[in-house]
């Protein structure tokens, strides 16, 4: 029985949900297999719960997987079998019509931001809000108290453009947070960034997760989940290695 | 759909119509080409039905009479043109009253051949059972005394009518072809459009926007097109047919027929145009975005 087997199967996922008894696992993945193309294995029977309130790290090396087992959580992948629950809804029977409601429950960060470039600021966090038909009033005064949690209150008008990579993102979270989602993913948010600005990132996400949010950050940045102490789950060869609380990460490729 | 999303929608269409600048233009301009063929292609067709349609059911046989009959002679004339087989009623215009039909169709100027100047017959107005009789009751009525000519419409209008039909159908087929143009030239440049912003849609559908919610803005700007692509045609539709309307009037108005007045149909074709414009727009949109939207 190799490591991954043990690990996922064995004692040490028990005491860990055992510590959280009582709280409602918000994430669900039961032996999820991604292929692609028929052959190549992305993820290789994934089974782990994620609760209500977590931080977690999803890291391991380029290729390892990280990416496709955060897809598949806002259903921008498909498992090709097993079966994941986010949020009350089952990924693997949601259909199409479905999809926008589930990710309306969710904030997703993404390491290139996913700007609209052609809308200001405002209008960046306000789309969230728009889509789901919020009426103007409330709009205005969400995306205010967003941007002011953000630090961006003055860069409101500004176009995406005329901003630094660490204000984009500052923007992307806000508009991932305006929904008030139970969930946060972002995946590799501090990825384009150098470590000052990184940390900055880093304290606005704890601030979320404070409030109650769930956050699942996949990262390859050591120094951050060093730092940042949290629950640690590290993909390799698309299996999870290691799923350890307030775990550490030492990456030969990390920037820091 | 919300009131406000849709206000959010419409403003949304007008901005990036605006933001598009040049493949904007670029997508009226084909929506403008197409609909000034079609314009003045159905101009065409529907006065050509029009007046295809006056002269088949024409069962009219005008009988001019001489200019120095008496009253009597009149009579006895009418005598004999009611026992013709296929007459079904007859009726006098003087030539005064000839003369103000031509006053009230094509203008005052006319009023000055009151009176004597009138160079105009008296003539009786045959109607026929049906429009085939018109000729032998017109070949039958002019052997007979006091009569200066007969004119009618009816059945000689056969071979007109073939060749109508012809013009009809191809008229029809064209206009159909080139609206099928239009939409994929739309359609394609609206393509464009979107796949310069497939970026932004794929965001949109990342932060829940439906379907639906992503398509809206986009048709709403092909309509646009289509709508503002259609001002151009209809412009010149209206002029040209305004102008066309008062050369033809003087020279068909011997003939008794008449092109569609301008008061109604320039109306009904420039909403037309502007409904083909706003359609054709909305489903070359429409159809465009389809393919961007498959999750």
């Amino acid at each position: 029985m190799d490591l991954s087997m043990l690990i996922s199967n064995g004692n040490y996922k028990k005491q860990i949900q055992a510590k959280k008894k009582g709280r409602n696992s918000l994430i669900e993945y039961k032996d999820v297999v991604k292929k692609y193309d028929g052959d190549t294995l992305a993820n290789d029977h994934i089974s782990l719960k994620i609760e209500q309130g977590d931080f977690v790290y999803v890291v391991g090396p380029s290729g390892a997987g990280k990416s496709t087992f955060i897809k598949m959580m806002y259903h921008e992948e498909i498992p090709t079998s097993g079966h994941i629950k986010v949020n009350d809804y089952n990924l693997e029977s949601m259909r199409n019509h479905e999809v926008p409601f589930l990710r309306r429950e969710l904030g997703i960060v993404f390491q290139d931001f996913k700007l609209l470039p052609r809308l200001t600021v405002f209008e960046n966090v306000a789309y969230a809000l728009h889509v789901i038909e919020k009426e103007p009033k409330e709009v205005e005064k969400r995306v205010a108290h967003v941007l002011d949690l953000v630090g961006l209150a003055d860069k409101k008008d500004s176009f995406p453009d005329a901003l630094s990579g660490g204000e984009q993102q500052r923007v992307a979270i806000a508009r991932a947070i305006a929904n008030k989602p139970t969930i946060l993913i972002a995946d590799e948010p501090t990825g384009n960034l150098d470590p000052e600005t990184a940390r900055g990132i880093m304290d606005i996400l704890e601030k979320v997760n404070q409030e109650g949010t769930t956050i699942v950050m996949a990262t390859h940045n050591s120094f951050i989940v060093n730092e940042y102490r949290h629950r640690v789950i590290e993909i390799s060869d698309g299996k999870i290695v290691r799923d350890q609380e307030e775990g550490d990460y030492t990456d030969e490729n990390s920037h820091a | 759909m919300k009131t406000v999303t849709l206000k959010r929608h419409l403003k949304e269409s007008l901005k990036s119509l605006k933001r598009n600048g040049w493949m904007s233009v670029a997508a009226v301009s084909a929506v403008t080409v197409t609909l000034i063929l079609v314009g003045v292609l159905l101009s065409i067709l529907l006065n050509i039905n029009k007046i295809a349609h006056d002269v088949e059911n024409d069962v009219q046989v005008r009988v001019v009479i001489d200019r120095d009959t008496t009253k009597e002679q009149q009579a006895q004339l009418k005598a004999k043109l009611q026992k013709i087989d296929g007459v079904q009623k007859i009726s006098f215009s003087s030539k005064k009253n000839e003369l103000n039909n031509v006053v009230g169709t094509y203008g005052k100027e006319f009023q000055l051949f009151k009176g004597d100047d009138n160079p105009l017959y008296d003539i009786f107005i045959v109607d026929t059972k049906s429009p085939a009789e018109t000729i032998s009751v017109a070949k039958k009525a002019k052997k007979l005394q006091y009569v200066y000519d007969t004119r009618y419409g009816g059945a000689s209008a056969k071979k007109l009518f073939k060749a109508v039909a012809a013009i009809q159908r191809w008229g029809l087929v064209i206009s159909l072809l080139l609206l099928f143009v239009a939409v994929f030239l739309i359609s394609n440049t609206i393509r464009i459009t979107i796949l310069s912003r497939s970026n932004e849609i794929a965001i949109m559908r990342l932060v829940g926007a439906t379907n639906s919610y992503i398509r809206w803005p986009f048709i709403l700007e092909g309509a646009w097109t289509g709508f503002l692509g259609a001002i151009l045609p209809i412009v010149l539709v209206d002029v040209a047919y305004l102008w066309l309307y008062e050369v033809m009037s003087s020279s068909m108005a011997s003939t008794g027929y008449h092109l569609l007045t301008p008061g109604t149909f320039l109306w009904q074709i420039d909403l037309l145009l502007a409904a083909i414009g706003i359609i054709i727009g909305a489903l070359g949109s429409g159809l465009s975005m389809s393919r961007f939207l498959k999750i």
